[in-house]
């Protein structure tokens, strides 16, 4: 009887113990991820400002990840301001809704809805191909041949992947505010009967460099956060083929809740401001 | 009164019982080795006992838990990455599968390390890219990209990259792994002839015995993380060791010291000079 009961006992405490380990294997492995991440940021930061400068790089990146975003973020602006507007008419039309649509739609746009869609969109395009690029670089030697050649990695493949992101994350956001406002106004001309004057008047009336500078200035984060993980998880391949895969898919997983999260926090710091 | 003696030239590439442990396996376990300045030295041993690691040590690439790894004298195992940059200019490595920048075209490959490390004018570098491709028998590719070429150009190319700068020691990682016997022929013989010609250390590493043949000036033999045996080629295949004449059966040569002549010549009718190396089988007494 004993015997069975120290079994018993046994097997619970191993079970709890598995439980404890697993934990604690779990956040390990997150805070490696995390102190990875920092660690490199900021080498990748003091590249920044370190020769050699690779302009023709930065510029090669900036055309891939931004100019070649264009499309994605555009659109998406513009038909979430179009939506924004229907939905705005419909859901205040008890209180005049339609006087509003100007308002709500800017507002929403370029504080939140703007940055985010578009760092979302950038996020999903750009982190995954600045991992899935870097990624199938290191596991076929090509990162190990950068610093077999005396080159860093890092300045060469990470930094100008940051200075390009950072600089096109806020153009792109600029441009799908402006997207949006506008695909707001198509609805409200033509679906809602409402003259542009207006709507542009009350977004005028409304709208502050304050709404538009805490949009942009989240949009810096997010392009941060984006050119990181997106090279991190690139650098840290292992294997082949398929983990480039595996990789790839983390970093749109891991960027989008990293957009997601800092936003509330960056919100809420703006807001202090 | 007593001028101190003047220290011995330093050795190009020297191991000081280096040890590495991956994930609890000891792959590397007290290694010593000395490369001398000029020579070919072929580190011979089955796949996955820890010969491309141990080449990695010699351009920090990889750094040995224990040990010291001296490169022309110079220990460069407390060397942070940046202070190795010096070092890796003067160690230049071709990788097992060439890696290749496959976003670049063969010229911007080549003269990646040129335009990187050196203020030479396009002019000079073009003159220089030609003259290295030329080298390795590739005139006129210039413009194609990594993925256009065979298996077989790809290496060649990685080599032109890999002189660009005439380096001082050239690290090899399976220059014949994954070629056809023509196109590893090729290379052997290519390999061969740069070592005349750039008069630089080679340290490769291969399990391939006819191209450890054709290219050693001595061979090493790694088994169980330390070198069991260091020669030439001629000893290593007469030598009564055990376990490498086990490798070399299991290479499909016959081994053993009664045999031994035959796997030598076996090995020689392989390569270029395989009339020699028949004559000298029993089946020509």
């Amino acid at each position: 009887m004993t015997v069975g009961n120290e079994t018993t006992v046994f097997y619970r405490n191993l079970r709890w113990l598995r439980f404890v380990d697993a934990f604690g294997r779990k956040g390990s492995t997150a805070l490696d991820y995390l102190g990875g991440l920092a660690e490199l940021t900021g080498q990748a930061v003091a590249s920044v400002f370190r020769k050699p400068f690779y302009t023709q790089e930065i510029l090669h990146q900036m055309d891939e990840t931004g100019v070649k975003s264009l499309g994605i973020t555009n659109v998406t602006a513009l038909f979430t301001g179009m939506v924004l507007a229907l939905q705005t008419a419909y859901s205040l039309a008890a209180f005049g809704g339609k006087l509003f649509i100007g308002r709500v739609v800017s507002l929403s746009l370029v504080r939140e809805l703007g940055p985010v869609l578009t760092a979302l969109m950038v996020g999903g395009r750009v982190g995954a191909g600045i991992t899935a690029e870097i990624g199938s670089m290191t596991v076929t030697e090509q990162v190990d041949a950068l610093r077999a050649m005396a080159v860093s990695p890092i300045q060469r493949l990470v930094t100008p992947r940051l200075i390009a992101v950072f600089f096109m994350l806020p153009i792109l956001t600029a441009l799908a505010d402006l997207l949006g406002i506008l695909g707001g106004l198509l609805i409200a001309v033509y679906e809602l009967s409402i003259t542009a004057s207006f709507y542009f008047n009350s977004i005028w009336n409304q709208l502050r460099i304050a709404d538009i500078a805490s949009g942009l200035g989240k949009s810096f984060f997010f392009a941060a956060e984006i050119a990181l993980i997106g090279c991190y998880n690139g650098l840290n391949v292992k294997g082949g083929a398929a983990a480039v895969g595996v990789a790839t898919t983390k970093t749109v997983v891991a960027a989008s809740i990293s957009i997601l999260v800092s936003d509330f926090f960056l919100t809420k710091l703006f807001l202090a401001l | 009164m007593t001028t101190p003696a003047s220290p011995p030239p330093a050795a190009a590439v020297e191991f000081v019982d280096v040890r590495k442990a991956f994930g609890g396996k000891n792959v590397l376990a007290g290694a010593s080795l000395k490369v001398e300045k000029g020579e070919t030295m072929v580190v011979l041993g089955p796949s996955g006992t820890g010969k491309s690691v141990l080449l990695r040590h010699i351009n920090g690439l990889t750094k040995p838990d224990a040990g010291q790894v001296f490169v022309e004298g110079q220990d460069i195992v407390p060397l942070t990455e940046e202070e190795l940059a010096p070092v890796r200019l003067k160690v230049s490595m071709l990788f097992q599968g060439g890696a290749l920048f496959d976003s670049m075209n063969v010229f911007d490959n080549v003269s990646f390390p040129m335009r990187e490390h050196t203020d030479m004018t396009p002019e000079e570098i073009r003159h220089r890219v030609a003259e290295k491709l030329e080298m390795v028998g590739l005139p006129g590719i210039r413009k194609k990209m990594p993925a256009e070429l065979s298996g077989g150009m790809r290496k060649r190319v990685a080599l032109a990259r890999s002189i660009a700068l005439d380096p001082a020691i050239i690290l090899f990682d399976e220059p014949t792994t994954g070629l056809d016997p023509v196109n590893a022929e090729k290379i052997n013989e290519l390999i061969d002839d740069l070592n005349e010609r750039l008069k630089a250390t080679f340290v490769v590493v291969t399990h391939d015995i006819v191209s450890a043949r054709a290219i050693s000036d001595r061979v090493a033999f790694l088994h169980a993380g330390v070198f069991e045996f260091v020669g030439t080629f001629d000893e290593a295949a007469r030598g009564a060791h055990p376990i490498l004449s086990d490798f070399f059966r299991s290479c499909g040569f016959p081994a053993g010291t009664a045999t031994a002549s035959i796997a030598a010549s076996a090995v020689q009718a392989l390569t270029r000079d395989g009339a020699r190396g028949v004559a000298l089988g029993e089946e020509n007494p």
